[in-house]
């Protein structure tokens, strides 16, 4: 990475830089022959605007020197080599990226990672070890709550996560009686699974995984 | 070893490892996010470089000039290769368009440049600042406009269906005529995305001449041949490495434009660089699943029998691409004595159609299940007991040919029982659940089972530890335990004592994963390489190759024993063989089955449809696994659901590309989507498959899964819709008027 001499930038600003690039991705690289030549976007001929970021990722502090255009998603796969958090999509479409930041789930490709100076992540690594799976890992190992394992730690981590949004009483769009507490039924897990996609198509499988899962926490 | 007659005992009939319902090996890596995929090896190459792809903004014409100034003189860049500075890449024979190099477009998306920057945020922005100038050209992007003139062409998948540009059995225009009981309809099924989570994404390495690509690919042979033609280099300068892969479902048979651009790139920065298509650019850039008109004509006697059935099917694609052969399982389903198959293939300037789950009888059974579900409905028959009374156990085009083992009647009537078939009401629009129609479909699955030939390596050390090698990919489908499986029960081991490395083209070639043949030809070169290594073993103890009992880690024959690792001795044993085949797939037709039910429930207000229940009964040979089997086939109806009931890609048809080209507008069954799912495997071994007396399920999952929906939405509400997928604008206004 190039030193930066601009050690840290506002919040503001880099979020403001990040909108930018997005917009600019989605377009097509299609110049009409009318068109002026278009002028570079300020910036992106000179040196990133980098920031310093401290933040806790299983447990461990993490300080990091990044483009302020990094994700949280790239910062874990690209500079922490974390890269069990996975990228399908990478703007929000598919939940492969979810990790938990400071106890609920997000998708990382999302949200930048200068946002989360001082901020607490565990992803799909910090839960468990091949050797001493987390019990919902080793749920899903028993269901065969996955196949081709790309979505699984997103999955994984998102049922954790959601397990503990249902204990907080937290309700979704299912949840017929506000008033009451929410409860684990299959209903309720699969609406709260929903933003998690599996191509494989292994639901039905993760579904037991993590009724198995919520039922021993009962 | 030569398979050419049908296999008699072997050890694998033990099934103390092979049938056992065994948790994956590789659960625990993929649980924990510490199985390796293609974009994540910062392990294996040092100092990568990021490349970002640009897409052809065009579908056909030329590509008149590139600015890249802005681009190259971003901060980070370190080189840029463009279509515009690299001659047309020979088109490995594999890929219908050009995957890079020229100033032709041929289809939207199509890959004009791979920028290569210091970091992705970097190669992202400076990608943004290349300027293109394009000189676009009409092209034909509408399979309905063109399908009148479009010529008749056979194909063949190249995973198992096939067909002849027509073919004809018998007079069937005459015994159609003559049938007092006719039906003739036309369907249509839209293209269709892979979808797959993981992008295609490769990491390419030069040292020298040599290439090495860590990627994410079915077919490792494959990829590793058509790399080294669309580079000119000799093949043994290029390896590929793909030990996991995050779904394919047939997007990841072929080599695609990532493997090429990571290899150009890094020979232009002169350090490794690693490419990941964006998530946009993966349904325009690589290959669909094609679009289908299919017409279906039956005709039957009042006694139920069919005594003519055609199915013609037309598909578009490039100039250099196939017919999606949605025909084939037409050919070989049922009894009928006059009969038609034809493919008409238009030539069409849309994206490459290619294989996807089940090419051919995919789409075809979403037609043809209906056809016969709407022909049961004119006999006053009932479906199930329709398709019984037209079962054949002999291919219908060659009745001397047998079908090694057929068992649909037995998935049919076994899933009717199970499901409740005979609480359905055969009057559709009748069953109330408050505002929900409730209804019930069902349908026929067919998937052929394909033999290819399979090699895989197998060592022994002296602690007794059992490796395998081979080339065979695990997509998701449990090729890693199944193998672990295959080699456990040969060497009489536990399965945490074998080893199991796939997805390196330095291992024997084997089959891959496509057409459903994966799990069965690839532990049938295992099984060829452990019956070599059980013999190296005898010879190594001066036992008698032929009555050595492998059991319990040790070896036995007569009354001598010894334990299996004092045979590796220091410096190891290792055998190496595959499977080949002979005729038995000519002299048999060789085929798996199922039954596929569901009840659906459709909001009599909105048109909204809800899958309640899902039953696959299957008939597929000896099942290695039922647990990973299960996933397949769980998975695979799923993915029918999808197809059923919200997968389209929509053609633009002025400008030439699928709109809907990401995650949220090409919408997939989420788990809010997918009830509880039952999948029953019927008790079969078929010898005349292979050794290991197993068969493909992995496509069988979806085949027929479509139609039972589709079967399952009339049922409930009277409304028969043709055309796929059977969204609520299809069904709002003619749902029953509210009580």
């Amino acid at each position: 990475m190039p030193a930066s001499d601009t050690p840290s930038v506002t919040r503001r600003s880099a979020m403001a830089g990040a909108a930018a690039s997005a917009a600019a991705a989605s377009l097509p690289p299609v110049a009409l022959a009318q068109a002026p030549s278009a002028a570079a976007p300020a910036g992106a001929l000179e040196a990133p605007v980098t920031a310093t970021l401290s933040l806790t990722v299983n447990g461990e502090a993490q300080s990091l020197e990044l483009d302020t255009r990094t994700t949280l998603l790239d910062a874990l796969r690209e500079h922490l080599h974390l890269t069990g958090t996975k990228k399908g999509c990478d703007h929000g479409q598919c939940g492969a990226c979810t990790v938990i930041l400071d106890g609920k789930r997000v998708y990382s490709c999302l949200t930048l990672a200068v946002m989360h100076e001082g901020d607490a992540v565990t992803t799909i690594e910090g839960l468990g070890r091949p050797d001493s799976l987390h019990p919902m890992q080793a749920a899903f190992v028993k269901h065969d709550g996955y196949q081709c394992g790309y979505c699984t730690p997103g999955q994984i981590c998102a049922s954790v996560a959601m397990l503990e949004e249902i204990k907080a009483g937290i309700p979704s769009h299912v949840t017929a009686d506000l008033t009451a507490a929410a409860q684990t039924t299959a209903e309720e897990i699969r609406e709260r699974m929903s933003g998690n996609i599996c191509r494989c198509g292994a639901y039905s499988n993760i579904l037991d995984a993590i009724t198995e899962v919520a039922e021993r926490q009962a | 070893m030569k398979f050419d007659t049908p296999a008699g005992a072997n050890p694998i009939d033990q099934l103390k490892v092979v049938g056992q319902p065994l948790d994956r090996i590789d659960g625990p890596l993929k649980t924990t996010g510490t199985a390796p995929y293609a974009y994540e090896r910062h392990d294996v190459a040092p100092n990568q470089a990021y490349g970002h792809v640009v897409g052809a903004g065009i579908a056909r014409g030329r590509v008149t000039a590139m600015d890249i100034a802005a681009a190259r003189a971003a901060a980070g860049v370190i080189a840029i290769v463009t279509t515009l500075d690299t001659p047309r890449l020979a088109k490995a024979k594999r890929n219908a368009a050009p995957l890079f190099g020229g100033a032709e477009i041929q289809h939207y998306h199509q890959a004009i440049a791979v920028v290569v920057a210091e970091s992705f945020e970097q190669a992202r922005a400076a990608a943004q600042l290349i300027r293109v100038s394009y000189a676009r050209e009409p092209g034909r992007f509408d399979l309905a406009a063109a399908a009148g003139s479009a010529p008749l062409v056979g194909g063949d998948s190249e995973e198992g269906s096939g067909a002849p540009p027509e073919d004809r059995r018998g007079d069937f225009e005459g015994a159609f005529g003559a049938a007092p009981v006719r039906l003739d309809q036309t369907y249509t099924t839209p293209d269709e995305s892979h979808a797959m989570m993981e992008p295609h994404a490769s990491i390419a390495a030069w040292e020298g001449d040599r290439l090495t690509v860590w990627t994410s690919s079915q077919m490792i042979a494959w990829g590793k041949a058509d790399l080294a033609t669309t580079l000119g280099l000799p093949p043994e300068k290029v390896r590929l490495v793909s030990p996991y892969i995050g779904g394919g479902f047939g997007g990841k048979l072929f080599l695609r434009a990532d493997a090429v651009l990571a290899a150009l790139g890094a020979r232009a920065a002169g350090r490794p660089v690693k490419v990941a298509l964006t998530r946009p650019l993966v349904a325009n850039n690589t290959t669909h699943r094609p679009a289908t008109i299919q017409r279906i004509r039956i005709g039957a006697g009042r006694d139920g029998r069919i005594t003519a059935i055609a199915h013609e099917s037309t598909s578009g694609n490039l100039k250099d691409g196939k017919p999606e052969t949605a025909v084939q399982q037409s050919k070989l389903l049922y009894a009928g004595a006059n009969r038609l198959t034809a493919m008409r293939l238009a030539e069409l300037d849309l994206p490459e159609g290619n294989a996807m789950r089940a090419p051919g009888e995919a789409p075809g059974l979403m037609a043809l299940e209906i056809a016969m579900d709407e022909m049961a409905e004119k006999l006053g028959l009932d479906p199930v007991r329709f398709r019984i009374l037209n079962d054949t156990q002999v291919d219908p085009e060659h009745p001397e040919r047998p079908f090694s083992h057929r068992q649909l009647v037995e998935c049919l009537s076994r899933g009717a029982e199970r499901f409740g078939w005979s609480g359905r009401n055969p009057k559709p629009g009748e069953r109330r659940d408050g505002r929900w129609l409730v209804g019930m479909g069902m349908a026929a699955g067919f998937r052929n089972n394909l033999l290819t030939k399979s090699a895989a390596r197998v060592r022994l050390d002296r602690e007794g530890i059992v490796t395998v090698e081979t080339d065979m990919t695990d997509i998701g489908t449990g090729s890693y335990t199944i193998i672990a499986q295959t080699a456990a029960e040969m060497m009489g081991l536990p399965i945490d004592k074998v080893r199991v490395r796939l997805g390196d083209s330095d291992f024997p070639v084997s089959a891959g994963s496509g057409g459903q043949w994966g799990a069965n030809n690839s532990t049938a070169g295992v099984y060829a390489a452990c019956v070599k290594l059980r013999e190296a073993v005898a010879q190594r103890l001066g036992f008698n190759s032929a009555d050595a009992a492998f059991a319990e880690g040790m070896v036995r024959a007569g009354n001598r024993s010894a334990p299996l690792g004092q045979a590796a001795g220091e410096a190891g044993l290792v055998a190496e063989d595959g499977i080949e085949y002979g005729d038995l797939a000519k002299r048999y037709q060789q085929s798996t089955f199922a039954g596929h039910f569901v009840e659906v429930a459709v909001d009599a207000a909105t048109g909204e449809t809800r899958v309640r229940r899902m039953l696959a009964v299957c008939a597929a040979g000896r099942i290695l696994n039922p647990k990973s089997a299960r996933s397949q086939v769980i998975g695979a109806m799923t993915m029918g659901v999808g197809a059923a009931l919200m997968e389209d890609l929509v053609v633009d048809k002025r400008l030439g590309f699928f709109v809907n080209h990401d995650l949220a507008g090409y919408e997939v069954p989420v788990h809010a989507d997918i009830p509880h799912q039952e999948v029953i495997f019927l008790d079969e071994v078929d010898p005349v498959s292979s050794p290991m007396k197993a068969k493909g399920v992995g496509e069988l999952g979806l085949c027929g899964v479509g139609a039972a929906i589709a079967n399952a939405v009339y049922n409930a509400t009277g409304i028969r819709v043709r055309d796929y997928p059977i969204t609520l604008d299809k069904l709002l206004d003619r749902l029953p008027e509210m009580a």
